[in-house]
């Protein structure tokens, strides 16, 4: 086995164990981890397939930011994100539909499988491909207008996030402040009406 | 077959397994963010096979250029959906798709 397809088979394995233990793992921040490996490991296998500036970005946006990113959210949530909060429904629907999928989607992979038999070499490599250059000549003439779009889409997206991630807290807070003095040592509104809590107290 | 190289059908067969693991852990898991995660996984696998499928057909960089822009929209995508799972997180205080019910009530 040469060196390019040990490189293969490493990173091969390595997207396929990192995606099963996203989706299997009980605890959330171990398939963040999951998700991880999978991303370096698809990294390796962008730069067997000669897309060096793909390997870059693949790394600095996913294992530098949407990994990063995840973790946050699930340090912030705290031992909730894992905990079941409550047995409810059973999950024989759910259960069924993944089974349903993945037969499906196998199947329309094996049906495949005469023309996966003849193997396909990569071939020779052209010049320069896939290097920052070649990428970014694409890029900025004919994929211009698209490449604006993308930037537009991504102000929005932050725009958007600080949106909906800060709520109403500020005006709920004002108002409570605003109706009773002692709202002021109350702390912060509540959301959830609790037993004896300032929302059944006014029902009295 | 045989062996472990890097044929293109090894490419489009491990792109199909990333891609069926993703679909069954969206469809089966019940924490959102577990299923955040599975459709990065699902991104990611079209990404592989883009790129791949670019470097047997060389003559320009359009599947680079796609995938670029899929991993664009992914970071948009992951920032508002975090967002989105905060904000419900605060509001119901779970972050369980089977508790998601109050546009039924």
């Amino acid at each position: 086995m040469s060196a390019g397809n040990l490189l293969f088979a490493v990173c091969a394995i390595a997207c396929l164990v990192g995606a099963l233990v996203t989706v299997a793992a009980q605890n959330p921040i171990r398939g963040a981890m999951g998700l991880l490996t999978t991303i370096f490991g698809i990294a390796g296998l962008f730069l067997k397939l000669r897309a060096e500036f793909l390997t870059a970005i693949q790394l600095i946006v996913y294992a530098g930011a949407v990994v990063v990113l995840f973790v946050f959210v699930l340090m912030l949530l705290g031992p909730d994100a894992r905990a079941p909060a409550r047995s409810g429904r059973s999950g024989a629907s759910r259960a069924l539909g993944g089974v349903l999928f993945a037969g499906a989607s196998l199947l329309a992979l094996f049906s495949l499988g005469g023309q996966l038999e003849q193997s396909h070499g990569l071939g020779a490599v052209a010049p320069g491909h896939g290097s920052v250059e070649s990428v970014g000549k694409l890029m900025f003439s004919q994929g211009l207008f698209a490449f604006e779009l993308v930037t537009a889409l991504l102000i929005v997206a932050v725009i958007g996030a600080i949106a909906v991630a800060r709520g109403r807290q500020g005006a709920v807070r004002k108002k409570q402040v605003l109706r009773s003095p002692r709202d002021l040592f109350s702390g912060p509104p509540r959301t959830r009406p609790v037993a004896g809590g300032p929302l059944e107290e006014g029902a009295e | 077959m045989s062996s472990l190289s890097d044929t293109l059908e090894h490419y489009v067969l491990l792109s199909a397994l990333i891609f069926t693991i993703g679909g069954v852990g969206f469809l089966v898991r019940r924490n959102v963010l577990v299923q955040l995660m599975s459709i990065e996984l699902m991104l990611n696998s079209v990404n592989l096979l883009l790129v791949a499928f670019n470097r047997v057909h060389g003559e320009n960089m359009a599947g680079h250029m796609f995938a670029f822009f899929i991993i664009a929209v992914a970071a948009a995508e992951v920032a508002v959906g975090l967002a989105i799972v905060l904000s419900y997180y605060r509001l119901k205080a779970t972050v369980y798709t089977d508790e998601a019910d109050l546009l039924r009530h």
